[in-house]
């Protein structure tokens, strides 16, 4: 049993909390785990990856290869885009339709969208819209982990506990949320 | 035993406090920076252990030998070119030798995700002839460090790791074990420590008399993993650190494996290198970094009757970050079948100032004060601010080495430069900008410098600083920058017109000024009230 994912998004968008919980998770559901993130300069709103993967076996390579990925998981759509040639021809994409504009030459909304759905599966989940109705813009990241629950390898209790973990001591507020916004991406992409 | 969750650079901490650590020192810099960050988190409340910020790594460097020469294990850790900035003791280090353990973390930056060179740290390993390390996942990390203490006191002399960015910023699952205990204080000898030639050349033999045995280690270490494959001996391969990691993916799967050692100590083991070499036609050496085994296996003139491929032969890159896909193909195998790309073209996302960052300001005033000269240049540092070379500012024309800014703005407005202008962070300030500072003050050279003073070390993630505010105005006119022309600034919008008029004038006068601009980091704000 293996899963290799390419968490992606802006610098700032809270990849690095996905990360934290699908880690922790499969701590829990007893997996090995490899996950390389980006630190440092690109931080300061530049294009941010990490490659997670998670398997019951070895895991040799900190970096997924190209070809490899069964999943793309994005905060952003435009940076979904970004790591196409890493997915597998059956691999799926979870992304979030809300742009990120902090470069003069973002490309037509409508343009990456449709790209987006040339991706064999895509998940596609407004996670500004959900993450506000769930208390919280920042919230966005957990939408987007929510909409990927359904086909990671990790058994949903454990996310959703990992999660309660992560923002226990945020106050309740956030906590509440997060746990919410976690349910309505969970919802939102059943129905897309 | 337990199993945590690390970073490399974190399982490098724990490692190093599982070995008895009694105190670590550091300059931040990616990706070095989580290692201190990861200590100064677990020496917690009741500090067990130091674990410090210093001002640069030199400091650093000296701090840790200072530890060392007590008898207690120390950690100095940095990214490669802060190896640079400690060369000095760090080279004279391997002379005195280490009384308690001293390990010397330097993480590498193929590929230069954050740094202005790639140099390879493993150079200094051999420069020194000291013995080092090179851990391929974060598992080893976490061994190695524990070990490389041991050895350390074992061999009399400092011990180097080398960690590159892909494994200091991985996490995985960590086995760990039981700490030891701290050294007791325990005084090196006078004789060992006082580098005067008489005893420095003593102490040179002594390292030049073990040499033999580190090789020896090298060759019997449980890290080096020589495997013959008995079936084929036309091609083998030589890999090590991360790269080996890149190797085992592109084979996984397959019946059987080349013939191959996996190199993670050096000098390098000559034994098993022999062994392998001798046992296949073609040996592949694959290196994130430089082609530092390939040289050396190749010499000058090859070995006879058998190939050697690598970056000097141009099967693998000679710059960049190697991926498993590079050494796939370097293995003659086809890409992986893959999604084709979206075939719309993607604009770039480079890295940019925050919304409301203080140095944005300060660049739009600068710009703006300069408009008009010509013959200007703007020499800056490294930090945040070395992002004013982007659009929209394109504000700056250097950024070379931490401190450089200082010196270079001296150097050409020496020559005629005018207006040279320098601009530099408060930490890069402290770090290296105080000394060449003193030489314009003495000189009353014809410049302007420009100290961005955020009060953090931004870049790295806001570590703390030691020249800021109060401080660090008391310390320019210490160092004997003229009173009435130290200038303050607040870099806010509102602000713009005066602090425009604030750099005019200093830009004006033909000597020596420094303008100081103070607004904290926006993140740091943040983070304070949150
Ligand atoms: S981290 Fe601070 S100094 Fe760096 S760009 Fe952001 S606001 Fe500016």
């Amino acid at each position: 049993m293996k899963q290799d994912i390419i968490l992606a998004g802006v610098g700032g968008q809270g990849i690095l909390s996905i990360a934290y919980v699908i880690d922790n998770a499969a701590l829990a559901d007893g997996l090995f785990f490899k996950q390389a993130e980006v630190h440092g300069m690109a931080q300061r709103g530049g294009a941010v990856q990490s490659h997670m993967r998670l398997s019951d076996g070895t895991i040799w390579s900190d970096l997924i290869p190209k070809g490899e990925a069964d999943m793309i998981l994005s905060v952003e759509p435009l940076e979904a885009l970004r790591y196409f040639d890493y997915l597998r021809p059956d691999g799926i994409v979870v992304t979030s339709s809300t742009p990120f504009r902090n470069i003069p030459d973002y490309p037509e909304i409508e343009k990456v969208m449709e790209a987006v759905r040339r991706a064999p599966r895509s998940v596609v989940v407004d996670s500004e819209k959900l993450a506000r109705e769930a208390g919280t813009v920042k919230a966005q990241n957990i939408v987007l982990l929510g909409a990927a629950a359904a086909f990671l390898i990790l058994r949903e209790a454990t996310l959703f506990q990992t999660i309660d973990t992560l923002f226990r001591g945020r106050g309740t507020s956030v906590l509440e949320a997060n746990l919410k916004a976690f349910e309505s991406g969970k919802k939102a992409a059943l129905g897309s | 035993m337990s199993r945590q969750i690390l970073l490399g650079d974190e399982a490098v901490a724990l490692g190093a406090v599982h070995a008895g650590l009694s105190a670590g020192y550091s300059y931040p810099g990616t990706p070095a920076s989580e290692i201190m960050e990861y200590l100064i988190h677990l020496a917690g409340e009741n500090k067990a252990f130091k674990a410090t910020w210093s001002v640069n790594e030199k400091v650093a460097y000296e701090e840790a030998l200072g530890v060392s020469f007590a008898g207690k294990r120390a950690l100095v850790s940095f990214k490669h070119v802060g190896l640079n900035v400690a060369a000095d003791p760090f080279m004279n280090s391997a002379i005195t030798g280490a009384n308690g353990g001293l390990l010397v973390v330097s993480a590498d930056d193929p590929g230069m995700h954050s740094s202005q060179n790639e140099q390879d740290s493993r150079y200094y390993v051999q420069f020194a002839q000291i013995f080092g390390y090179e851990p391929s996942d974060q598992q080893e990390a976490y061994e190695m460090t524990r070990e490389a203490f041991d050895l350390s006191e074992r061999f009399g002399l400092p011990v180097l790791m080398r960690l590159v960015t892909r494994l200091s910023h991985s996490r995985s699952p960590v086995e760990t074990r039981d700490a030891r205990p701290q050294n007791e204080l325990k005084k090196g000898a006078a004789k060992d420590w006082i580098l005067l030639p008489v005893n420095a050349r003593r102490r040179f033999g002594l390292l030049l008399d073990r040499q033999a045995e580190m090789v020896r280690f090298s060759d019997e270490s449980r890290f080096n993993v020589l495997k013959l494959n008995e079936g084929d001996r036309s091609f083998g391969v030589i890999a090590s650190g991360v790269a080996y990691n890149y190797f085992r993916e592109a084979e996984a799967g397959e019946a059987s494996l080349p013939s191959f050692l996996k190199v993670s100590t050096y000098p390098l083991p000559e034994g098993l290198i022999r062994r392998l070499v001798g046992h296949v036609d073609t040996v592949l050496v694959v290196e994130d970094g430089y082609p530092f085994i390939e040289r050396q296996l190749k010499g000058l003139f090859g070995i006879a009757g058998k190939t050697v491929l690598g970056k000097l032969s141009g099967t693998l890159p000679a710059s960049g970050e190697l991926s498993p896909d590079i050494v796939r193909r370097a293995l003659g195998r086809g890409p992986l079948p893959a999604l084709e790309a979206s075939g719309l073209p993607l604009a770039a996302r480079p890295p940019q100032l925050c919304v409301g960052c203080p140095h944005a300001d300060t660049f739009k005033a600068l710009n703006k004060a300069l408009e008009g000269t010509s013959g200007s240049n703007v020499f800056s540092d490294i930090g945040c601010y070395t992002l004013g070379a982007l659009p929209p500012y394109n504000a700056i024309h250097s950024c070379v080495c931490m401190g450089a800014s200082i010196g270079m703005a001296r150097g050409a407005a020496d020559v005629g430069i005018r207006p040279a202008v320098s601009v530099i962070g408060d930490s890069t300030f402290a770090h290296s900008g105080i000394t060449p500072l003193l030489g314009a003050a003495h000189a009353d050279s014809d410049m302007t410098v420009i100290i961005l003073d955020n009060a953090t070390t931004a870049m790295t993630g806001g570590q703390p600083t030691y020249g800021s505010g109060e401080r660090l105005l008391r310390l320019i006119e210490g160092l004997g920058v003229a009173k009435e022309h130290i200038r303050t600034i607040e870099p806010l919008p509102k602000h713009h017109d005066k602090n425009v008029q604030v750099i005019k004038d200093e830009i004006g006068h033909r000597g020596l000024s420094v303008i100081v601009a103070v607004r904290e980091c926006v993140q740091e704000q943040r983070k304070r009230r949150s």
